[in-house]
């Protein structure tokens, strides 16, 4: 008798349980809190689930950067607050909002109710694809992403961008091309520094590291990306380095190489493999690591522009 | 000998999610901070021991990478604290 | 009978999960916010590294075994740090 079902049903329970939790929470930093152990304990899930690399992008987005955009928005919005409470909403919004809440939920559950048995899926097919024009992968996952379903990737990252520029237009108008308040206190502590200079360089290996095994292994350019990402905000929590100005020209060509390199690969399919996206047989590999080089540099250029914030006109 | 490396994984998880009642309690930001640092520890120890009992590829990958943002939301609340009044606590100027 | 190995394997992972166990109880029952940070920190250390030392020698590759320790030191330096910075805001009054 194995005791393994059962921790796995206490895993998933708990999980449902602190995802509730987290809603129904009303201190707004705990529930940030819940949120980045949601994100932790989800890892778990899907390591038991046998998909290393969601894992590994749970650990890296869903714990590790949202989790820091989410605490410093709220302690942000905590600042905020003080100072200006609004009338809060009537009766007739609340109960607006929450008819509506319900109607997106029952919306869901009857979509799924309504889906076939079995559920279509393209899975299939999208192992039939890793076989072929992305073999040469051990991964099948990254080959899935870049050769099969490349479109989809390529326009993952543009959304990315699209949310900086957002990001970026909420700044004021006069502060335009200025770069976005530090990340750290004016005068660092001792122990953030040291944990800066020790963590970034071994976790800026660490990271190429994910992207590099990437290829025959759980890892890739996203997961990379965003441990990068971390560790860049790390270094400027720590003020070793400021945020960039948003009108450097080096950081646009940055956030826009990614999906660039990967819609130019894509256009050569035509000429090179006979279709669009396609690539050739005996340079898949090379070709595929190339365009994620560029991918992970996007992503660890747009996740801490994201985190940021707008550029911001006052000098410290 | 691999059902005692997952049992001690599950163990491990479960125990430290028990320490989550602090989030719930607080009372303070900090507690709650400690409360999910000790659920990342314990969940990088989990994640260690699986691999091992499973030899599925890649979950120390996830091990690694948990581990080096083991310090990441601590860090970036920290920061976030007394950063209006720290240079007349401390008189300190930008050099 | 069990192999020589195996029962290392098993006295150390053993004694990591009460650590853990261990740290979880003080995060709970202590009564502020400074002990609680001390109860933190030997989970960090002696639990992960307890179960990280019990891994070891099923390690099958040198670098397995290297990525062990790795993962252990940057547990060890992000809590040390992190404690530090937390009893720094504590010892301020600002939570």
């Amino acid at each position: 008798m194995s005791v393994l079902p059962f921790l796995d049903v206490a895993l998933a329970l708990l999980v449902v349980g602190l995802a509730v939790w987290t809603i129904a929470a009303r201190d707004l930093f705990a529930s940030v809190v819940g949120y980045v152990a949601y994100g932790l304990l989800l890892a778990l899930v899907w390591v038991r689930l046998y998909a290393p690399d969601v894992a590994l992008t749970e650990a890296a987005v869903g714990s590790g950067v949202t989790g820091v955009l989410l605490i410093t928005a709220g302690k942000r919005l905590g600042a905020a607050r003080a100072g200006e409470a609004g009338p809060s909403p009537g009766l007739a919004l609340k109960l607006f909002a929450g008819a509506l809440a319900l109607l997106v939920a029952g919306a869901l559950v009857a979509i799924i109710l309504i889906l076939p048995d079995p559920a279509p899926s393209l899975a299939p097919q999208a192992a039939a694809a890793a076989d072929g024009p992305g073999a040469g992968l051990g991964n099948p996952i990254t080959a899935v992403l870049i050769s099969y379903r490349s479109f989809d990737t390529m326009l993952e990252k543009v959304v990315l961008i699209l949310a900086v520029l957002g990001v970026w237009s909420v700044g004021a108008d006069k502060a335009w091309g200025a770069a976005p308040a530090p990340l750290g206190r004016r005068n660092p502590y001792g122990a953030t520094v040291f944990l800066a200079q020790m963590l970034a360089p071994v976790g800026a290996v660490i990271g190429v590291h994910i992207f590099w095994v990437g290829a025959d292994a759980p890892g890739g350019a996203f997961q990379g990306g965003a441990l990068l990402a971390a560790m860049w905000m790390i270094a400027m929590m720590a003020r070793i380095t400021e945020p960039p100005r948003v009108d450097a020209r080096w950081l646009r060509l940055a956030l826009v190489a990614g999906p660039a390199v990967f819609l130019i690969a894509g256009l050569a399919g035509p000429l090179m493999a006979g279709s669009f996206f396609a690539f050739p047989h005996a340079f898949a590999k090379p070709i595929i690591l190339f365009i994620e080089a560029f991918m992970l540099l996007s992503i660890a250029v747009a996740l801490p522009a994201l985190v940021a914030g707008p550029p911001n006109g006052r000098s410290e | 000998m691999n059902e005692p490396l997952l049992a001690a994984a599950g163990l491990i998880v479960l125990t430290v999610a028990v320490g989550l009642v602090r989030i719930l309690r607080g009372p303070d930001d900090v507690d709650r901070l400690m409360a999910v640092q000790l659920l990342g520890t314990g969940g990088i120890a989990a994640l260690l021991l699986t691999a091992y009992a499973t030899g599925v590829p890649g979950v120390d990958d996830v091990a690694l990478g948990l581990a080096l943002l083991a310090a990441f939301a601590t860090m970036a609340f920290v920061n976030l604290l007394e950063t209006d009044d720290d240079e007349t606590e401390l008189g300190e100027t930008e050099p | 009978m069990i192999p020589l190995v195996d029962l290392f394997s098993l006295c150390a992972i053993g004694a990591g999960v009460f650590f853990f166990f261990a740290g979880t109880v003080g995060l709970l029952r202590f009564p502020d916010s400074l002990t609680r940070l001390h109860a933190l920190a030997k989970a960090d250390n002696l639990g992960l590294g307890l179960v990280a030392l019990g891994l070891l020698p099923r390690a099958d590759s040198a670098l397995a075994a290297f990525k062990l320790i790795v993962i252990w030191a940057l547990v060890l330096l992000s809590g040390a740090s992190t404690a530090q910075l937390i009893g720094r805001a504590l010892r301020r009054g600002r939570k």
